[in-house]
């Protein structure tokens, strides 16, 4: 069983924080979970869908963020606690009922975890949610540990059912990809019996803004007691630096590495929002200095300076403010951009107090300076070797090339998100937010004097997402475009979770189907279902689609190659280039297959001037096979493929 | 290396795909077997797509570190791949850093597609070798391979590094026990098993830059 379900207290496990956060719900007696996935929030309903065998409570992969915190909410009315994650681009999709669902309260515990992306690893921008618990007056609490993200949790439930209101948490990639020593609470036993009484009514409405002020104050005055705010140093010190999530602990290691334990205190802050003033207002009233670290925006920094706006109207004299909109502290790119780290946080702490930093050795000092003229290559982000993706931008780039009507594809987010990049031959025009790619389509497809053709594409979780309403609208106002649904069998991106197409449900077991083809028939839109793999067919299809002039769908199935992999018992056979028949740089190709057609499993051997198969990285899916102008790549053991298509 | 030093640091570093996760878990479990603080700090938003991933393990007995190590005080780094390794190292590295890597190459798009040269391979053993207080070489999938899968040469590398005799505190027999217990199916189970112990024998001969 996963240790992140055992049940002896006291236990010490190695848990990552989205773990963490998810232990913390079911230490806290959790009734229905439900969540989108998204990087890097997925492993938290990950953890609590395996878990719902153990402990019996609800556990759903919803067809987005908005339905999944709805379905909270719905578990909440009834009186039962509820936990939803997402990532920060998620909150956006439920912010709408998000502000009206503050008005008219809950009643079982909701919580809403958002696990942030500073600096983008995974994500189309590094957007800060904390300013959504600000829009929404909700309550915001902010974990600087995987430790402390469970309390928080467990305390959240608590909170939301005392003040009726859900309480967000925000994590970061530094809590919910970290991995940390966890020590396990009690599992209580579960016997909430969901009713709703007659009095239980929940509207949103204006009238009720008054009540939300109320329980806000409620919730305000919690925080000025929270154990999650605490002081560390000494009483009056000159230096306070304030900080929130993972930058806590930084500036913790930071002042304790550069000696500045006697100099400077550390106000954590967890308990954030509403802003516990006049806790805040204890620790900075004396202190001179005042150096605040967090991210990604100066969320943190903005309040402090209201509060001690309002707090030095009694006289006292306003500390000076280190921070980012003093530009003190930022990283390479400037202030409030990318993630938060303890280098930053080192020597922004050493200029300030005028510390000692911390130096290189000279050997090292040089490498830094020798690395740049070493023009080290970059990793690039690429389609796996086998990736059906890879095969369908072919398709589409050498439909496109045919149609000759300067074509243009508009994308959308998931793996094919990488088709903005080399890996899928530069054409993806856009990439924004989920569904997106479908509606810019519809106004392009809609313009009168644009005679390029449109072509858009969504992945199959993408499809559910948010795509319907667009592909609604593309028939109703008969927007002349193509919509390809690159179908690979699941959610691939945040690790193929299952949805509404795959026929299995978040516990893995079989549930209803819906089938994305027949939405598509009964929306009125011709619609196809081809395999990318088989090149020749798909370029025709979409050929034809483009020649129709009118709304298509084209759906390009083939599963994605990890699922497959897993799933595949015996072995295939294996992809070799047959090096009598390959003439390397003499054949007048131009290297056709590693560099045009560029897997990383196809290289180039330079001793040899001739490609190889690397067969550590080859997932021996064969599509290679096809594009060889020499017929060179070749399945061991199978007869030789017939050649298509061979455009650079 | 004893736990003299806090935190220590560890990096174990690749490309996306080559097992880098499971391999910080399994040597973050060691170190809590053996009662130590642990934090590690991955990123792999670009896991399995051919990014650079790096895992931060950090050690410490007085209190918990944080889940990042500063640039220049990385105390061993366990690389994947030859390129990782030295990029890494220049920034991570400081004079007292020991590097173990698999020299095998993972080629970028930018380099297949011609855009980009890989360095030699002489060039980056030269480098790590004057860079690194000490630096050996393994050939991890060709040991993988011989214990049954080249995809699991992950798991040499642990052996490795576990082997090394860098690790005082942590015993072979801490990781062999945590190995035993991730993996419920029993071949899995034998399969990283064997990849562990040629890994840890492959170090005790392996030869040093």
């Amino acid at each position: 069983m996963n240790p992140v379900f055992a049940k002896e207290a006291g236990k010490v496990v190695l848990m990552m924080g989205n773990e963490a956060i998810a232990r913390g719900a079911i230490e806290a007696g959790v009734d229905f979970t439900a969540s989108y996935p998204g990087s890097p929030s997925s492993e938290i309903q990950e953890t609590l869908s395996q878990a719902a065998k153990v402990f019996g409570h609800h556990a759903e992969w919803s067809v987005n963020e908005k339905v999944a915190f709805e379905a909270c909410c719905g578990a909440s009315f009834a009186g039962l606690r509820a936990i939803t994650s997402m990532k920060q681009n998620g909150l956006n999709v439920v912010s709408d009922v998000l502000n009206t669902v503050n008005l008219s309260g809950t009643k079982g515990g909701v919580v809403l975890v958002v696990a942030d992306d500073p600096g983008g690893h995974s994500s189309t921008n590094e957007m800060d949610s904390r300013l959504h618990a600000k829009l929404a007056e909700l309550p915001l609490l902010e974990p600087s540990t995987p430790e402390e993200a469970k309390e928080m949790v467990k305390y959240a439930f608590e909170l939301s059912e005392k003040v009726k209101l859900p309480v967000l948490i925000r994590s970061v990639t530094r809590i919910s990809h970290a991995r940390g020593d966890v020590r396990l609470g009690e599992v209580p036993a579960r016997n909430r019996k969901p009713a709703m009484g007659f009095l239980d009514r929940f509207v949103g409405h204006p009238i009720i803004h008054p009540l939300l002020h109320l329980r806000v104050s409620q919730v305000k005055a919690e925080f000025e007691k929270s154990p999650f705010n605490s002081y560390l140093g000494p009483e009056g010190a000159e230096t306070v630096i304030a900080a929130s999530g993972p930058s806590a602990v930084y500036a913790l290691e930071a002042v304790h590495s550069l000696g500045l334990d006697d100099q400077a205190g550390i106000l954590k802050i967890g308990a954030s929002w509403p802003m516990p003033e006049e806790f805040v207002v204890k620790h900075l009233s004396k202190a001179k200095n005042v150096i605040v670290y967090e991210e990604v925006e100066p969320f943190l920094e903005d309040n402090l300076k209201v509060v001690m706006a309002g707090a030095v109207m009694g006289g006292q004299p306003v500390p000076k403010f280190y921070c980012k909109r003093s530009g003190h502290i930022k990283g390479a790119k400037g202030p409030a951009i990318g993630e938060m780290t303890p280098d930053i946080v080192y020597d922004s702490l050493a200029a300030i107090l005028g510390a000692k930093g911390r130096q290189r050795s000279p050997k090292f000092a040089a490498a830094e300076k020798k690395v740049l003229e070493w023009k080290l290559p970059a990793r690039e982000w690429a389609f796996c070797a086998g990736c059906p993706h890879r095969a369908s931008f072919w398709v589409i780039k050498n439909a496109l090339k045919e149609d000759d009507r300067e074509g243009v594809l508009i994308g959308d987010i998931g793996c094919y998100s990488m088709g903005v990049g080399k890996t899928g031959y530069n054409l993806s025009r856009t990439l924004q937010c989920m569904g997106a790619g479908i509606g810019f389509a519809n106004g392009l497809g809609n313009l009168k004097d644009f005679n390029q053709p449109v072509v858009a594409i969504a992945g199959d979780s993408t499809f559910y997402h948010s795509c319907l309403p667009g592909l609604v609208n593309m028939k109703y106002n008969k927007s002349k475009m193509v919509f390809i649904v690159l179908d690979n069998s699941g959610t691939a991106m945040t690790g193929f979770q299952p949805h509404p197409g795959t026929g299995k449900n978040a516990l893995g077991e079989p549930t209803d189907q819906v089938s994305m083809e027949k939405i598509c028939a009964a929306v009125g839109i011709e619609t196809r279902v081809v395999d990318p793999f088989e090149l020749e067919e798909a370029i025709q299809a979409l050929d034809d689609a483009l020649e129709s002039r009118e709304p298509r769908v084209l759906i390009f199935r083939h599963k994605c190659a990890l699922i497959e992999g897993r799933e595949r018992k015996e072995d295939k056979p294996r992809v070799f280039i047959d090096q009598e028949l390959c003439l390397g740089d003499e054949c007048g190709c131009n290297r056709f297959c590693s560099r045009v057609f560029a897997c990383p499993g196809l290289i180039w051997d330079e001793s040899k001037k001739k490609a190889v198969i690397d067969d550590v990285v080859c997932t021996r899916c064969g599509i290679c096979v096809s594009i060889c102008p020499r017929e060179a790549i070749r399945l061991e053991s199978a007869p030789k493929k017939k050649a298509v298509r061979r455009k650079n | 290396m004893k736990m003299e030093k806090e935190p220590l640091n560890i990096i174990i570093c690749g490309v996306g795909g080559q097992g880098n996760i499971l391999a910080s878990q399994i040597v973050a479990n060691a170190g809590i077997k053996q009662g130590l603080k642990v934090s590690i700090g991955e990123t792999y938003g670009a896991s399995q797509r051919g990014g650079s991933v790096m895992s931060h393990i950090r050690f410490a007995r007085s209190f918990h570190p944080g889940p990042l190590i500063p640039k220049g005080e990385a105390d061993l780094i366990v690389g994947f791949e030859p390129l990782e390794a030295l990029r890494v190292l220049v920034d991570y590295g400081k004079d007292e850093t020991r590097v173990i890597f698999n020299p095998r190459p993972n080629y970028p798009i930018s380099v297949l597609s011609g855009e980009a040269r890989y360095p030699e391979l002489d060039f980056i053993f030269k480098e790590l070798k004057e860079l690194a207080a000490e630096a050996k070489v393994l050939e991890a999938t060709e040991l993988a391979r011989k214990a049954g899968n080249h995809l699991a040469q992950n798991l040499v590398m642990v052996g490795a590094l576990a082997g090394s005799g860098w690790l005082d505190d942590l015993p072979l027999a801490a990781f062999e026990q945590v190995i035993g217990e991730l993996f419920e199916d029993q071949a899995k189970r034998q399969l990283n098993l064997r990849a562990f112990n040629e890994g840890v024998r492959g170090i005790s001969q392996a030869r040093p830059l």
